[in-house]
């Protein structure tokens, strides 16, 4: 039970979150607390449980939009953006089905262009989001909207030294 | 004065106009600015939400990069500037892990050089007097509210930008430019960043809701300095609602005469010429 928690704070490698004392600043300020399954102080007492499952799998995590607020407002300095960082790591390592795909289809093609050129090439990197997304059809007025105002081109510059981008996605591989 | 200048990849795509407009400003200012050589990607939200060591080592090789020139390094994207302030806090704490992405990028970093946002570098390097006597064409009738947003303050001891809670820095560059800013709550709130295209639905009721406050504020625009802001507001709020949304260095821009500014505005999805043009600024 204490191991997940253990985990957790040696990834996080700051104030063990059991310092938390629930008063509940981090969800008040929470952007996304509205559309979440669990409140962020919730998950912390969660993993405190041990319910390793229930928080890899919850869709709490994917939908923290790291905007930061929790951690800048709690009393006692726990990492709560770290902490939904470490758990989003965790659950991508064990290759845990996410409940909101979209979001991470969106990293992962946003991660391929930059291993693919260096910088994020938005054609490219949009039309590989809908791929891996299954959502085809959305915004796709608004892409020929930016694409007509000379916004967004397949052909913009890439970064040249690619070599050093790729060694940098090999050296950092999770595990 | 004379810095390195990292764009980042949304400088080069959806915020062109920032772009342009920060190149233009900084050229009136008398700001040198030498682009950091063969940059790559931040990382971005992609890459810390899923990799942390991923995260620190993208953003360590531009800061690598950066510490040839030994310049302070003007970064407009706040999320760029968020990600590279956050690797430099990493690395300075974590010698191990310092250790690991130097393997990785294949160079020593230093962490000599200081990241910054041209609008610190416009405040306290050129000076908000020194701004004010180059105005030409006061922005009188323009009523900005400034929304700051989450990645220029946050974490505080990270960012080290301004009051993390009550930001003023663009509300008085405002004013110094002739604008007449207005108060509003909703300065640090969150735009819903890159949940835009993944999440839409939650960002478009965020944009409506910044929209819906900016005019109970009685103000005709918002000023911002991050393209993910900039574009969320810009492309997700609805319809009849809506103000137009600049970035703080276009409105630096017009006040300050220089030409090729409408070009910039075009690139909006809100129409800001009735109000530009209305006030007779364009």
């Amino acid at each position: 039970m204490t191991q997940f928690l253990q985990e957790v704070n040696d990834r996080i490698k700051g104030v063990p979150i059991q310092r938390c004392f629930h008063c509940r600043k981090c969800t008040a300020g929470c952007p996304m607390a509205s559309v979440m399954e669990h409140n962020p102080n919730k998950v912390i007492k969660m993993i405190q449980l041990g319910m390793k499952d229930e928080v890899l799998k919850s869709s709490t995590i994917w939908l923290c939009a790291s905007c930061e607020t929790c951690v800048t407002r709690c009393p006692n300095d726990v990492d709560i953006a770290r902490m939904m960082d470490v758990l989003r790591e965790m659950a991508v390592e064990k290759g845990i089905a996410v409940p909101q795909k979209n979001i991470l289809a969106l990293h992962k093609a946003f991660l391929s262009s930059i291993k693919m050129f260096g910088r994020v090439n938005e054609p490219i990197m949009l039309a590989h989001y809908k791929l891996l997304s299954g959502d085809y059809f959305s915004d796709l007025d608004m892409g020929l909207s930016m694409f007509l105002k000379g916004k967004i081109t397949p052909f913009g510059p890439r970064t040249k030294d690619m070599s050093s981008v790729k060694k940098i996605f090999k050296d950092t591989k999770l595990s | 004065m004379k810095v390195s200048y990292y764009p980042g990849c949304s400088l080069h795509a959806t915020a062109k106009e920032y772009d342009q407009s920060v190149k233009a400003v900084s050229a009136a200012l008398g700001i040198e600015l030498k682009e950091v050589e063969d940059w790559s990607c931040c990382g971005a939200t992609a890459a810390h939400s899923t990799n942390f060591k991923l995260s620190v080592a993208l953003s360590a090789r531009n800061l690598v990069a950066a510490e040839k020139d030994a310049m302070d390094v003007m970064v407009p994207c706040a999320a760029c500037f968020n990600r590279f302030k956050s690797a430099q806090h990493n690395l300075k704490e974590d010698a191990e892990l310092k250790k690991e992405i130097e393997k990785a990028v294949g160079k020593p970093y230093k962490g000599s050089v200081a990241v910054r946002t041209p609008i610190d570098i416009i405040a306290n390097d050129i000076g908000l007097d020194n701004l004010k006597s180059k105005v030409r064409k006061p922005l009188k009738g323009i009523k900005p509210v400034a929304y700051y947003g989450c990645l220029l303050l946050r974490p505080p001891e990270v960012c080290q930008f301004d009051d993390y809670e009550n930001p003023v820095l663009l509300d008085k560059m405002m004013a110094a430019l002739g604008a007449e800013p207005k108060q509003w709550s909703y300065k640090t709130d969150c735009c819903g960043g890159s949940m835009s295209i993944s999440r839409s639905d939650v960002v478009k009721k965020m944009a409506d809701k910044f929209m819906a406050m900016a005019r109970e504020a009685d103000a005709n625009c918002i000023v911002v300095a991050c393209p993910l802001c900039q574009a969320n507001l810009d492309m997700r709020a609805s319809g009849n609602n809506r103000v137009p949304v600049f970035y703080f260095t276009e409105l630096i821009g017009v006040a300050l005469g220089l030409g090729g500014a409408q070009d910039w505005f075009k690139l909006h999805n809100i129409d800001s010429k009735p109000l530009l043009s209305g006030l007779g600024l364009l």
